[in-house]
């Protein structure tokens, strides 16, 4: 065998084996050994090549197999969001007056029908698609996978969805499913407090993966906004088996999300209805509870319907919206500025009698005007209303009276007075977007580079000049002159079944004011709607509800010139956008206040004419709607 | 001695009877067989969502077919084979042209024939005939005989002409294999080291010179099958795949019907060439490597036929079926671990598909008739 081997190296060096059996035998044998060991060779290599497959095996399945499973798991299981039904709003008596709608659609699932086109034809004949509607519907079956199903039709009414179920047979692939949409009952009645909800934009992803899922929406104003997160809730999760393509093969696992808690408004979905009703354009009424600062109404129009935006706002509408001089989008109680006339007399009484500048029983002689330098002050009754003290001087609305004081005063003490009234501060209502309006000072004048006046002070003594206040402001004063405490205006009563903020009198501090003086001024307020030569006497309350106190207001929108007094000034004469405002604020009962009302008409021209007989109406549905024992009574005496 | 001369003489004659050549045929080796068909059984079973339909019964079916097809050729005197050899080969060759005119071209550019219900692959049973073709021509050549180039240029023209014709298809996977598979014949039959270097060298200069005078898109179609990375919604996602459901086997694997890669179909192919990753998957790493383990028990044995035979004729097809067999189950385990980037090659005996099923039995069959008639008294060798 060694011999063989050597032969072998020597490449071909020893001769052939010769003849005859032997050196057949031996030329075999040596052929035999190359072979083997070339055999032996090429096996061994083939089996050590395995070797290296095992190992490469060993490496990916145990020394990486970890890392390998998670990335298995990660392709099995697809995790998805189960949207939580939002939260309802409703209004103080439980009505909903922003609920969730079903909305019943028609959904194509392409890979269950042998022709798209015809299932869609069949689909047309029953309920019409527009050329629009059928391109959206094929871009979306080619842009998705054939199971995902696509939106054919969404709001189906009954008949539709009846006429859709009898052709079942006839439409292959088209299958009915419910999701869930926004519903206003009240429609425009409550929008500007209720708000509205619309898709997320961009700038409202917070991180809430909830927002990401198609369909979903988020408050955009009112209450929606406001209360959002806890109306929104929060989104569950589905973890699903899927396979290579998408296709939920099972379900794994299931994390209940967290509904929305409903929120319960003070307001009464009724009062407000009503009050609308009463109402016309440009005109805005706030009724809140004087004892705790919930809104009960709160109305402004003109007023639009929030249900638009739930399918989309088209262009024209928005531009119609957006154009109109009457800005119905705007809530005119929380955004309107308005100076506030004499119903600001009181404050300035007040700021008098805690600076000691005046007491209540100091007399003023009114001759129907004030000079002030060479500047004629005019008192609104031309003829001067003779001596007066502060209640007749709040009864009979003297302007040259308050002109004395606010000389007396300087604005800074007025302004400080307004301020603890709300007037001029932001309110806690949960409105986004309120105003905080004006309530100037002298600093505030000088930073705008103008010096303050005496004029300015003898002006802004009777609520005119460059007030800037909201009817909210102007309804907040009120119950804090009615109850004399600082009462916030606020609109929730209840989140998810708890009681909200100072639903008792007892949780609002004190504002501080002597009694002594608060009652002066309500004195005041009871004989101008009270008292023989009141200046709204008219607005009486039917005697059986009880007594109404308030004060009337008017403002100009533009200066009188002194030849137009002279001539004769008559501000019904002047076109209707030149006519001042009329505003009336009032609080009922007198002798246990329990409702304040502020009444703003633009271009009202007097608050005793057109503001206060709202008020008036607005007191009545109150008692009738919230004290039925009062309301009874009303009917009992109306007949 | 005197048993041996007995057997001889027996052998020398008309052979032995049909009962005494199954009494020979090594029965432990069918049963190995059987067992790597099992494992393709419950493997294909999986594959087919737990259910017997579409792959496993076809699967038994045929691997009963093809038993029947091996134990016949095991009958058949490997001298008879050994005369006929030339005949096989150009058969094979004639399938190949006729392939590449009348062909089907199916994924990975694989060409077959319809015969029937079969789907014949020429390229397949081509690597089967070349060995058997090499056999006979090196079967009587002596040690002096085999250092004459002009006696290896005949069989090395023999080896170039499939692999061409296989190119052509395209299918260098294939081609590269048939090219091994004569070059491992080559290589026992006692060719010079030497000439293996200058060959191996003159390729090395060669495949840059020819590469640049190919079309682009040519070259485009080459690296690409190469490199099936390079194109990774393909090709480079069925190894990302692979290699995850391997790994995510684990030591014991998901249990049987428990994968989830190849449930959910992440795994492409997963009856034909990713079978081995649904059994890693499944069974983890103990049962990949038992997998592994049988089959190289084949590959030990085919060595061992080449080892025991007692003419060169036989000992050559031994050492070709083996190395075509090892070739077969290293480009597909090297694959889809993501070793190699070359696809498109089955496991024998465990994935889907009748052809290679027969290929396959049918290269046993020639084993077997080695085994069987080892002693078999061939011509002397011959300078």
């Amino acid at each position: 065998m060694r011999l063989w081997r050597r032969a072998e190296r020597g490449l071909g060096s020893g001769k052939p084996g010769g003849s005859g059996f032997k050196g057949v035998r031996r030329e075999e044998e040596r052929r035999r050994g190359v072979f083997t060991r070339r055999a032996l060779l090429l096996g061994a290599g083939q089996l050590g090549l395995f070797g290296f497959l095992g190992s490469r095996l060993y490496r990916l399945q145990s020394e990486e197999g970890e890392r390998y499973a998670t990335l298995a798991e990660e392709n099995r299981v697809s995790a998805r969001l189960i949207p939580p039904p939002r939260g309802r709003i409703l209004d103080r008596n439980g009505q909903v007056v922003a609920g969730n709608q079903l909305n019943w659609r028609a959904l194509l699932v392409a890979e269950q029908t042998q022709d798209v086109g015809a299932t869609l034809d069949t689909f047309s004949r029953i309920v019409p698609l527009t050329e629009q509607e059928r391109a959206r519907i094929e871009r979306e079956l080619r842009r998705r996978r054939r199971f995902v199903p696509v939106a054919v039709r969404e709001f189906l009414s009954w008949e539709d969805m009846a006429r859709i179920e009898v052709n079942a047979p006839d439409l292959p692939g088209i299958l009915i499913d419910v999701g869930t949409t926004r519903l206003y009952p009240e429609g425009e009645h409550l929008s500007h407090l209720v708000g509205y909800v619309a898709p997320p934009a961009e700038r409202d992803m917070d991180g809430d993966p909830l927002l990401e899922l198609p369909g979903i929406r988020v408050g955009r104003a009112g209450i929606e906004r406001h209360h959002d997160l806890l109306l929104r809730g929060r989104a569950g999760a589905v973890q699903l088996e899927v396979n290579a393509v998408g296709r939920v093969i099972r379900e794994l696992d299931r994390r209940e999300g967290v509904p929305g808690q409903d929120v319960q408004l003070s307001v009464d979905a009724g009062l407000q209805k009503a009050l609308r009703g009463r109402i016309e354009e440009g005109t805005s009424v706030v009724v809140m509870d004087a004892r705790n600062g919930e809104v009960l109404a709160m109305a402004s129009q003109p007023s639009f319907d929030p249900n638009v935006f739930n399918a989309g706002v088209s262009a024209a509408q928005w531009r119609q919206w957006t154009s109109n001089r009457a800005t119905p989008l705007i809530n005119k109680a929380t955004n309107g500025l308005y100076a506030p006339g004499s119903t600001f007399k009181m404050i300035v009484g007040l700021a008098g009698l805690e600076a000691r500048v005046v007491a209540p029983g100091d007399r003023v002689f009114c001759p129907g005007h004030m000079d002030l330098g060479d500047t004629r002050f005019h008192c609104w009754q031309r003829h001067g209303h003779g001596s007066l003290d502060l209640r007749g001087a709040i009864k009979l609305s003297c302007d040259v009276y308050f002109y004395e004081v606010a000389r007396r005063l300087g604005i800074d003490r007025i302004a400080a007075m307004a301020n603890r009234f709300g007037l001029g501060t932001e309110l806690d209502i949960e409105l986004p977007g309120t105003k905080k309006g004006l309530v100037p000072t002298r600093a505030w004048r000088q930073a705008q580079g103008k010096p303050w006046n005496l004029g300015d002070t003898v002006v802004h003594g009777i609520g005119q000049g460059f007030y800037q206040l909201t009817p909210l402001q102007l309804a907040t004063m009120t119950a804090r002159l009615a109850t004399g405490r600082a009462v916030q205006p606020h609109l929730t009563r209840m989140v998810g079944g708890k009681p909200g903020r100072g639903a008792k009198a007892e949780d609002w501090p004190s504002l501080g004011i002597p009694e002594r003086d608060l009652k002066l001024m309500r004195e005041g307020m009871w004989a101008v709607v009270n008292e023989p030569g009141g200046t709204a006497l008219g607005a009486r309350l039917p005697a059986a509800l009880g007594v109404m106190a308030g004060k009337t207001g008017s403002v100009q929108v533009r200066r009188v010139s002194r030849e137009q007094r002279e001539r004769g000034f008559k501000a019904e004469n002047q076109p209707r956008e030149w006519r001042p405002h009329a505003l009336f604020v009032a609080f009922a009962p007198y002798d246990n206040p329990l409702y304040a009302v502020s009444v703003v008409v633009e271009h009202g021209m007097s608050g005793a004419g057109a503001a206060a007989p709202l008020a008036r109406d607005a007191m009545v549905e109150v008692f009738n709607r919230l004290r039925p024992a009062a309301g009874q009574r009303v009917a009992e005496a109306g007949r | 001695m005197s048993v041996t001369y007995e057997r001889r003489l027996l052998t020398r004659d008309r052979g032995f009877g049909l009962l005494q050549k199954l009494w020979l045929i090594p029965w432990s080796f069918v049963l190995l067989l059987c067992a790597i068909a099992a494992v393709g059984y419950v493997a294909l079973y999986s594959a087919g969502g737990g259910s017997a339909e579409p792959y496993a019964a076809k699967h038994a079916l045929r691997f009963g077919f093809g038993l029947v097809l091996m134990l016949s050729i095991a009958m058949i005197d490997i001298r008879f084979i050994a005369r006929l050899a030339w005949v096989g080969y150009a058969t094979g060759i004639a399938l190949l042209v006729l392939v590449l005119l009348h062909g089907n071209v199916g994924k990975g550019a694989q060409r077959w024939i319809d015969i029937g219900p079969l789907q014949l692959q020429p390229s397949e049973l081509m690597k089967i005939m070349l060995v058997l073709g090499l056999a006979a021509w090196f079967q009587r050549a002596s040690w002096e005989r085999m250092g004459n180039l002009l006696f290896l240029i005949p069989p090395a023209l023999a080896v170039l002409l499939p692999v061409g014709l296989i190119l052509k298809q395209p299918n260098l996977g294939t081609a590269l294999i048939t090219g091994m598979v004569g070059a491992a014949v080559f290589f026992a039959a006692g060719t010079r080291w030497w000439k293996f270097a200058l060959a191996a060298g003159g390729v090395a200069v060669a495949a840059p010179i020819a590469y640049e005078h190919l079309h682009d898109y040519q070259r485009a179609r080459i690296t690409t099958f190469l490199d099936p990375e390079s194109d990774p919604l393909g090709a480079g996602y069925n190894i990302i795949q692979s290699k995850i459901a391997l790994g995510s086997g684990g030591l014991w694997g998901k249990g049987f019907l428990q994968g989830t890669q190849g449930h959910l179909n992440f795994l492409p192919e997963k009856q034909t060439d990713f079978i081995f990753t649904m059994i890693a998957e499944e069974f983890g790493l103990v049962g990949a490597l038992t997998v592994l383990g049988l089959l190289s028990l084949v590959l030990v044995f085919c060595f061992g036929v080449a080892l025991r035979c007692r003419h060169q004729f036989g000992r050559l097809i031994a050492v070709g079926l083996g190395t075509n067999f090892f070739l077969y189950v290293f480009v597909n385990v090297a694959m889809v671990t993501g070793s190699i980037p070359v696809g498109g090659v089955p496991l024998p005996l465990i994935s889907h598909g009748g052809s290679a099923m027969l290929t396959t039995m049918l290269g046993f069959g020639l084993l077997l008739s080695v085994y069987v008639h080892r002693d078999a008294e061939f011509g002397p060798a011959r300078d």
